[in-house]
């Protein structure tokens, strides 16, 4: 059967490279789960039904993306091709070195009507290596079905500090990014100046005293998937989670649960290439870069998840859930009725202070 | 030294044990030791012997019946509360205990204070001339040397019964037999009661006032070892103890105190009746091979002979030992002294071999 | 008849030496045999396990990269006093500015520039924001001052001839390699980069006049005279330009971070998992709000102190249940000791999880059987409890194992001797049974403590704030923070710690005593 199997894709592959060059394989790196179908389903198929030279190998440990392409870099034997990242850490690796810069004039495709790609994707290219595929949220959902709450309902993100009149237990992301931004924001910082104000001696600090007055409140989460379970399990009240987690537990299960976009933080998943490729699985990798980040690509993606396509042009043209035949446009975290409040994530500001807030954060839970 | 079945210092009474509820490994056993006596048990594995023992000492209870030490039965009472000093098959010293520590672990349990401790532990190694020894482990003494202080641990208390399982099991063979001569002269010197299991029949006659013979289940007989010898009750006995010719044949006349049997061969012999049933039924008839002589010449009168073919000779230094076909019988073995007018016979040599009729015992076929 | 006994004796002292030679001949010739055997195992260990391990020990101590991308800065600020609030003078800047220019050509600013954040906040973006802001520095005044002097200073084959004498090089030896570099990367020549020419105009500031003039190359007089005209580059001022970059670079911090962290080996790493830093005056303590580490270090020994003896606890009577049952049934039961191991990790996490919540089973139960109220259901987990309930299940296997390996090496006759001798049936356990199970407590014990020791995902997963061990601030930092010679020095410690247990441990029981089956 494995032999069958072997002999027939050896028999493609060599029907393959009888018309075209040889056959590649690339290695390409997501998050697994949900995501990656969506990116297999909207990119890499239709990429290989075009390309049939081009195997696309997916593999699934983003998460440790950053350690593993340092390691490689220093043994010196790239085995990966494209890699998924999160906007911090594609400006880590483009400042140690380990990703490629990328050229958006030539390397990335214009928008249908001729805008080019840098203008396309506009104030979201945060570094020179890291073409963004996505922005998502982070936001809260909160159980509708809370009898102490006599019928209230969250309505601004400072709710979550307010335990007089939503008691209750809550989820946070067991690190300071979006925390210390959202405590600093309801101790009466406007949502423009937070950063100077954290940047600011004490500003810190502040932030920590206003999640002291919810920490005996609070369960920790480090893990996409606790606070869905979590509140679905009716352990937490309310809870921070990518909106797409959200979206998949309102719509798809079911759960009384309703989203609080006020205040939601964007955050961009995109592509890295890893630098050193060789000159013709880099030629590859760039194609199929090039046809996965282009207008059409990107709004196919929020067929199968509910996050928002990284370039303006694509926006028109996001349509219904492939399964549930929902209109997705309303479950942007981009949609305007959704980002009428929103948090911009300072991405020079955390790569220079994370480690060092990390610190005093991770001191603080452990007081 | 005759031994009341009502006033016996151990007394088995109809006890039974079985371990799944199907097979009776002790059956309706009864058996009265005597103070100060030195009883083996021994039988081949498998026969009770050692259940009883370890009923005895407390690590097994009996389904039924009752076992009294001192007239106390002790059914109810643990194996700890018991006083039953006892050697174990692989010694079982505690490896992480010097061998001081070893014997002062019945005093320790026991209260005892230390200058008492300490000087019994002294004379315990005298007595088995294992003076400074004291600090040595377990593993750093030689089989002879665990076994003695296995000994002397088990008497360092003083107890009135003392139980030992197959303790001369793993030594070697001279060693083996050394031991059980100190082990003989320990028992003499202490006057203590001790209950001894063996597989061994050699040790058994060596060491014991009485035997016990055991096989499946049951007390085959119980005698002194002598006794045992020359006058087995059963063809088990027999032939468990010591070497034995057999030879079957049928009952043709039985009186009080001579059974004539019919060989099957053919030759009719007449021999003590034991334990044998009716005129007519077959009956195993059973000779000592030092018992036979093989000079028809110096057999005295009354002796009954009988035709035989020599088979084969072996020479073992201090006696000849001779194979014999007598009566159908291929291994019919003769033991003959190496004296200077003995016959050394070669094989094919036909021969008239005899006995006395009262060396020649009718047992159950 | 005295010569003979003494020939006697010699001669047999002779024989005994030559037996022994012979001995030793012949052991010897196993041993090399034995050692051939296993040499297969022993090189793969050596470059699998502890080639990498020393690697990344070394790693807590490892600084090349500040010296390597900035060496004329390194060596300009060596006359700098760091106590100092002044800025460093223009001489450093200049240094600096050469440093950089090569260091954005091989993208390695941004590398010494996220080193040195790990010591001082800010630092990344600073050296991050000189790739853009260098561009617009003017030195033009650096190129046209030798191009004045000579024409052939345009011209790089010329340069690299003057520089192939090797007194020159040592002279100059940063100039050299700014050349250098730029020769490899531009092999088609030309005239160099400014970096050249503000590399040569730092280093001629310091250069012995007498031996520049003693060169026997054309390119000397020209230096000598280069450096007499120096003055005439006084008005350039790249301190003002830095500033304009970003005015951090006008913070005596930064430089201060660069001097302190220049050399190649650092004890920085190791000082800041012990909530430690550098100060001015050597080692200090960090601020209260910053201290983590030793917190986690002590709370990591302890916990797994706590989980091994939970493990002891459980894992004794169920060993010496196993050992006191037919062989196979035994063998039945002990796959089933086993049979965690089948499931994943992630799921016997997750199972403890739906089972300790406070909306979870257990608390359900109690709630029905009305032993708590429905307001007072316990908090089992994300804390220090459920940590230590959840790793205890995952690693009881590896104390019931070592357990009943020991157990069943113990003959039953020895209790049976200890009751016969009149001791009682916890008497007898507690001294003759018990002491002789130490072998397998102690290596049960050694087991889980150092899996324990080193555990990181159950601990995140329902940890909490509170059963957080120190392995998850190295996955931290191996992982995300890229902060590897922390997470190396923090390991180190780790490593150290157990060092210090396992001899602690060696003293009081003996490593002897354990024996895993």
């Amino acid at each position: 059967m494995k032999i069958d199997r072997l002999v027939i894709s050896s028999l493609g592959a060599l029907a393959v490279s009888a018309g075209s060059a040889a056959a590649i394989d690339l290695t390409v790196v997501s998050w697994g789960g949900a995501y990656s179908q969506s990116q297999i389903n909207a990119y890499h198929n239709p990429f290989m039904e075009l390309n049939s030279d081009v195997n696309i190998i997916h593999d699934e440990s983003a998460a440790e993306a950053v350690a593993k392409l340092r390691a490689m870099n220093e043994a010196g034997n790239i085995t990966w091709d494209l890699v998924d990242v999160v906007a911090s850490d594609a400006i880590r690796l483009c400042d140690e070195g380990l990703a490629m810069e990328i050229d958006f004039d030539t390397m990335i495709a214009p928008a249908p009507d001729g805008t080019s790609a840098r203008d396309d994707f506009g104030e979201l290219i945060v570094t020179d290596c890291f073409i963004p595929q996505i922005v998502y949220s982070t936001t809260f959902g909160y159980r509708t079905d809370v009898a102490e709450w006599g019928g209230r309902e969250p309505s601004t993100v400072c709710d979550v500090f307010d335990l007089e009149n939503f008691p209750g237990m809550r989820s946070l992301e067991k690190r300071p990014i979006n925390n210390v931004e959202w405590a600093l924001h309801c101790d009466g910082v406007p949502l423009g100046e937070i950063y100077d104000a954290l940047g600011a001696e004490g500003g810190l600090e502040r932030a920590l005293a206003k999640l002291d007055t919810i920490r005996d409140h609070v369960i920790w989460w480090s893990a996409g998937a606790d606070t869905p379970q979590l509140l679905a399990d009716g352990e937490v009240v309310m809870g921070s989670t990518y909106n797409g987690r959200l979206f998949s537990l309102i719509e798809e299960k079911g759960a009384p649960v309703k989203m609080l976009w006020d205040a939601q933080a964007f955050d961009l998943d995109g592509w890295i290439i890893p630098e050193g490729l060789p000159a013709d699985r880099l030629e590859a990798t760039l194609a199929l870069l090039r046809f996965a980040t282009d207008t059409q690509r990107l709004a196919d993606q929020s067929k199968y998840i509910s996050y928002g396509p990284a370039r303006k042009s694509s926006a028109p043209l996001v349509g219904m859930h492939i399964e549930l035949g929902i209109d997705m446009a309303p479950h942007m975290p981009t949609d305007p009725a959704n980002a009428e409040n929103t948090l911009i994530y300072d991405y020079r500001w955390w790569s220079d202070y994370r480690d060092d807030i990390d610190a005093k954060f991770q001191a603080w839970l452990a007081k | 030294m005759p031994i009341d079945a009502n006033t016996g210092f151990v007394r088995f009474e109809g006890v039974q044990k079985t371990y799944d509820g199907k097979v009776l490994v002790v059956k309706d056993l009864n058996l009265s030791i005597g103070k100060g006596e030195f009883l083996t048990m021994l039988g081949p594995s498998g026969s009770g012997k050692t259940t009883c023992l370890l009923m005895l000492a407390g690590f097994e209870t009996a389904t039924h019946g009752e076992i009294l030490v001192d007239g106390k039965p002790i059914n109810n009472i643990p194996p700890h509360k018991r006083g039953i000093g006892m050697v174990f098959q692989n010694y079982a010293l505690f490896p992480h205990m010097t061998v001081a520590e070893n014997l002062a672990f019945p005093l320790d349990v026991r209260s005892v204070g230390r200058d008492e401790r300490d000087a019994k532990v002294k004379r315990a190694l005298d007595m088995v001339q294992m003076g400074g020894f004291e600090s040595r482990r377990p593993l750093q003494l030689s089989g002879g040397q665990q076994q003695r202080i296995a000994l002397a641990r088990a008497l360092v208390f003083e107890p009135d019964l003392v139980l030992m399982d197959e303790p001369l099991g793993a030594l070697d063979k001279q060693l083996r037999e050394h031991m059980q001569f100190e082990i003989k002269h320990l028992h003499e010197r202490l006057g203590v009661t001790v209950v001894y299991v063996t597989h061994d029949q050699t040790e058994a006659l060596t060491m014991s006032d009485r035997v016990a013979v055991f096989d499946d289940g049951r007390i085959q007989q119980l005698a002194a070892p002598d006794h045992l010898y020359e006058m087995p009750e059963n063809s088990f006995v027999a032939q468990f103890i010591g070497e034995n010719n057999t030879l079957m044949g049928i009952v043709e006349e039985l009186s009080e105190d001579v059974a004539s049997v019919r060989l099957d061969g053919g030759e009719i012999v007449s021999a003590v009746p034991v334990n044998v049933g009716a005129v007519g039924e077959r009956t195993r008839v059973s000779v000592r091979p030092e018992r036979v002589e093989l000079d028809e010449r110096k057999l005295p009168s009354g002796a009954h002979t009988i035709a035989a073919e020599v088979q084969e000779f072996i020479y073992m230094g201090d006696i000849f030992r001779t194979r014999l076909k007598v009566a159908g019988n291929e291994d019919f073995i003769v033991k003959s002294r190496n004296a200077s007018n003995q016959t050394r016979l070669s094989p094919g040599e036909k021969i008239k071999i005899g006995w006395l009729p009262e060396d020649c015992r009718a047992l159950d076929a | 008849m005295v010569t003979d006994t003494a020939n006697r004796l010699r001669s047999q002292a002779e024989d005994s030496v030559n037996l022994r030679r012979k001995l030793n001949r012949s052991l010897r010739m196993q041993k090399v045999r034995a050692l051939l055997l296993i040499a297969p195992l022993l090189i793969f260990i050596l470059i699998s396990f502890l080639f990498p391990i020393a690697d990344m020990l070394f790693r807590s101590v490892e600084n090349k990269i500040v010296s390597q991308v900035l060496p004329r800065t390194v060596a300009s600020l060596q006359s700098w006093d760091p106590a100092n609030s002044d800025l460093p003078n223009e001489a450093t800047f200049r240094s600096i500015y050469a440093d950089l220019a090569i260091a954005v050509e091989q993208r390695r600013n941004t590398r010494v520039g996220t080193r040195l954040n790990y010591e001082s906040p800010g630092i990344a973006s600073l050296f991050r924001k000189v790739k853009r802001g260098m561009t617009k520095i003017d030195v033009s005044s650096f190129i046209n001052f030798f191009n004045d002097l000579d024409s052939n200073f345009r011209d790089s084959e010329w340069l690299a001839r003057e520089f192939s004498e090797p007194e020159l090089a040592k002279l100059l030896p940063f100039s050299a390699s700014a050349l250098e570099y730029w020769r490899v990367e531009n092999p088609e020549g030309g005239q160099p980069d400014s970096y050249l020419y503000v590399s040569l105009a730092v280093e001629l500031i310091s250069a012995s006049k007498a031996e520049l003039g003693e060169l026997e190359r054309p390119i000397a007089d020209f230096l000598v005279k280069a450096q007499e005209q120096l003055p005439r580059l006084d008005h350039v001022n790249l301190r003002d330009a830095f500033l304009e970059i970003d005015r951090k670079w006008g913070e005596p911090t930064v430089w201060r971070t660069i001097k302190m962290y220049s050399s190649t080996l650092t004890t920085g790493y190791l000082l800041n998992s012990i909530d430690m830093k550098k100060g001015l005056d050597g080692p200090e303590f960090r601020d209260d709000s910053e201290r983590l580490y030793i917190k986690i270090f002590i709370r990591t020994l302890v916990m797994s102190l706590t989980i091994t003896l939970c493990s002891l606890l459980l894992g004794y009577p169920v060993a010496y249940f196993l050992a006191h049952q037919p062989l196979r049934r035994a063998n039945l039961y002990l796959i089933l000791v086993l049979l965690p191991f089948w499931t994943s990790l992630l799921v016997r996490t997750s199972a403890w999880k739906v089972l300790l919540q406070q909306e979870g089973v257990i608390n359900d139960f109690m709630v029905v059987l009305r032993i708590i109220d429905d307001s007072g259901r316990l908090i089992m987990i994300n804390n220090q409890f459920g940590t230590i309930v959840a790793m205890t299940h995952i690693l009881l296997p590896f104390m019931i194992l070592p357990l009943f390996s020991v157990m069943k090496t113990i003959p039953e006759s020895y209790v049976r001797a200890a009751k016969s001798l009149g001791a009682s049936s916890w008497t007898a356990f507690r001294r003759i049974y018990f002491p002789q199970t130490m072998a397998g407590i102690g290596a049960g014990s050694v087991l889980v403590f150092i899996l324990a020791i080193g555990y990181y995902i159950t601990p995140e997963l329902v940890g909490g704030t509170k059963g957080t061990f120190i392995s998850n601030r190295i996955a931290y930092h191996i992982s995300s923070s890229l902060n590897w010679g922390l997470a190396a020095a923090l390991a180190s410690l780790l490593f150290g710690a157990v060092l210090v247990l396992y001899w602690v441990y060696d003293r009081i029981v003996g490593i002897d005593n354990v024996k895993l089956g």
